[in-house]
């Protein structure tokens, strides 16, 4: 295929054209570096200006202590900990909305029922109440069960999903209808038909939400600020906030930079394994 | 094998009925087309004998069951799709076991069917791809391979030739009547071609409105339309209708009944040359002449009527547009008809 022609294709076009993205790709990528380099130097170091630009001799340290040993601000717990945490919060949070919303996606595509179109206003209707607007009331209901501190807590209130489910049933909407018919006559029943053709044909898709819901579990901050007292039960994001204190010298800033890294690298390393899966399902078309 | 029956089967949805009782008897082994134009309901009727909808009234029997109410795996049938419906994530092979391992059939069991299927249709070089990476021609095999190896009670085609090209069809409808003489499976297939029609069945079914207008043979069917619909929708061009009260004068008519007001003419029976023997003669002037390869087609106005006329002709015959015509037909070709009833007096 030849070179789509555009302004400023030339030689020196290109050259600006470059030099513009590599300004770009430093101006997003320097304070992750700095960040990196902070996570590398004692703590006499980084509160000493200027901070080295290279990194410096401390970092197996630094790495070993935050990971193994446990940070007194946040009440010994070890990063290690957090991680745990976190990864299972998120990996959670990922599969257990995927589940609900491709079965209830798979109901009101697939299935006639007595007010299905009431369901599926109700789900849709939800897309207006984000976490923050009924964060009293769940609360509340989580008091009340008993889950402040457990996983459960911190997973359940973020399960359902009113977007998986429409993306999923946008999909199955555009499977033809004979697909389904040939596995009536084939003997396939609702749940053969769901396993065996729905599953497999939603692969991509459900590769693609995961690694955008995995990402939004990771993130989450104001309902596990809430819902955890206990430092033991912190997501890594929690845990970085209340490392910091308003003293500077009281902060572990060398073991912050530390916990920093390690908090963006799970979601890079997802994005970056899960990469061509996840293009697929955004532009696939093939059905 | 079985027979299938189909007696005074309705449907309809909400208060419209879209199937107004119809009623067949197909033999055991028997292929049997259902033609009409889109809309007339030989989709839906299909569909019923496959299970995919709901039988409004009537007794749908195959072999001595009556299966109104099973559901089509329990019916023993195997349908092919128009538009395929293979599983795209599965290879051909699975794609051909899946309804047998949903059965519960033994692997080598499995295995043995898929071969020989696939032998039969000539796709077994293919059976470890997936339906994306073939052509439209093989698809449609893996498709009749799919109902092949279930050794089902009926087939059932619908409109299985129209996504293809139109020298694929051809090879394809003669693979299809080949492969249904060869297995001697009860078929039931459903077309708006009618050269399918006529060349695929042992016995036509035509559809129009929801209403049967004629079963017989192709034979029967063509040589003696049973109503006005009929005749205008198998053969190509379709049959012209001329009124009697035009004929009269213009030769003997003694074969036409009383009854009858309206006549079909086939474009192929009218004749540019007078034959031997009693024949009809009908003044017309030529509009145009358009070849077609072997035959030309000839579109005429009859003096004094309104509506244009086909006649279909060996040849090139050497006429410019406007010449005056005499066109000549024996009276054993006129298909006498009732305008009122629309059918055959």
């Amino acid at each position: 295929m030849a070179e789509p022609t555009m302004v400023g294709a030339g030689r020196s076009g290109q050259a600006a054209a470059h030099l513009i993205l590599v300004l770009g790709a430093v101006v997003i990528a320097f304070p992750i570096w700095y960040v990196f380099v902070a996570s590398t130097h004692s703590l006499q170091t980084i509160l000493r200006p200027p901070l080295p630009m290279l990194p410096g001799s401390e970092g197996i340290a630094n790495y070993s202590e935050a990971l193994g040993g446990g940070i007194n601000r946040i009440g010994g717990v070890s990063v290690g900990r957090l991680l745990w945490n976190t990864a299972f919060v998120a990996t959670a949070i990922a599969v257990g909305k995927i589940l609900i919303s491709i079965t209830s996606a798979y109901a009101i595509v697939f299935f006639r029922f007595p007010l299905r179109m009431v369901f599926f206003w109700l789900i849709f209707i939800t897309l207006m109440l984000p976490v923050e607007v009924r964060i009293l009331p769940t609360y509340k209901v989580m008091v009340d069960l008993g889950l402040i501190d457990t996983y459960a807590g911190l997973i359940l209130p973020l399960i359902a999903s009113a977007t998986a489910t429409l993306l999923f049933r946008q999909f199955f909407m555009t499977i033809p209808n004979e697909l389904l018919e040939a596995a009536r006559v084939d003997g396939a029943g609702p749940w053969r038909f769901f396993k065996d053709i729905l599953l497999p044909l939603s692969a991509t898709n459900i590769a693609a939400l995961f690694v955008i819901l995995f990402i939004y579990g990771w993130t989450q901050y104001l309902w596990p600020l809430l819902v955890t007292n206990s430092n033991s039960m912190n997501t890594i994001v929690i845990a970085l906030r209340k490392m910091i204190s308003f003293a500077d010298a009281d902060t572990p800033w060398h073991l912050v930079m530390v916990t920093c890294v390690l908090a963006i690298l799970p979601p890079i390393l997802v994005v970056v394994l899960m990469q061509r899966w996840f293009v697929k399902g955004l532009v696939e078309t093939e059905k | 094998m079985a027979t299938v029956t189909l007696q005074d089967i309705r449907k309809s949805y909400g208060p419209t009925e879209v199937i107004h009782g119809v009623s067949i008897d197909i033999a055991d082994g028997e292929f049997v087309v259902l033609v009409g134009p889109s809309g007339c309901g030989k989709s839906t009727l299909l569909r019923m004998v496959a299970g995919l909808e709901s039988v409004t009234s009537g007794t749908l029997r195959i072999g001595e069951r009556v299966v109104n109410d099973l559901e089509p795996a329990e019916r023993d049938i195997a349908m092919v799709f128009q538009n395929y419906a293979l599983y795209p994530h599965m290879s051909v092979r699975n794609n051909l076991a899946y309804g047998l391992k949903n059965r519960g059939f033994a692997r080598a069991e499995i295995d043995r069917r898929v071969a020989e299927a696939a032998a039969m249709l000539e796709i077994a070089p293919y059976l470890d791809r997936k339906p994306g990476q073939l052509s439209g021609g093989q698809r449609q095999r893996v498709a009749m391979g799919r109902a092949l190896v279930r050794e089902p009670a009926a087939f059932l085609f619908d409109e299985p030739l129209s996504n293809l090209d139109a020298k694929l069809r051809i090879q394809m409808r003669v693979e299809i009547r080949r492969l249904q003489r060869r297995v001697g499976t009860t078929s039931l297939y459903v077309t708006h071609d009618q050269i399918e029609a006529l060349t695929l069945a042992d016995r036509l079914v035509v559809l129009n409105g929801g209403v049967v207008e004629q079963i017989g043979t192709p034979e029967e069917v063509f040589d003696r339309p049973a109503t006005i619909f009929v005749a205008g929708f198998i053969g190509t061009p379709p049959m012209n209708m001329v009124p009697v009260d035009w004929l009269r004068g213009k030769g003997e008519l003694d074969a036409v009944p009383a009854a009858a007001d309206v006549v079909g003419i086939r474009p192929d029976d009218l004749d540019l040359e007078a034959p031997p023997g009693s024949h009809l003669t009908l003044p017309a002037t030529l509009e145009l002449l358009e070849p077609a390869g072997a035959e030309s087609h000839l579109y005429v106005r009859l003096d004094g009527l309104d509506q244009p006329a086909t006649v279909r002709t060996q040849g090139r015959p050497a006429l410019a547009d406007g010449a005056r015509l005499a066109l000549h037909v024996r009276p054993e070709a006129l298909h006498p008809f009732v305008k009122a009833t629309g059918r055959r007096a």
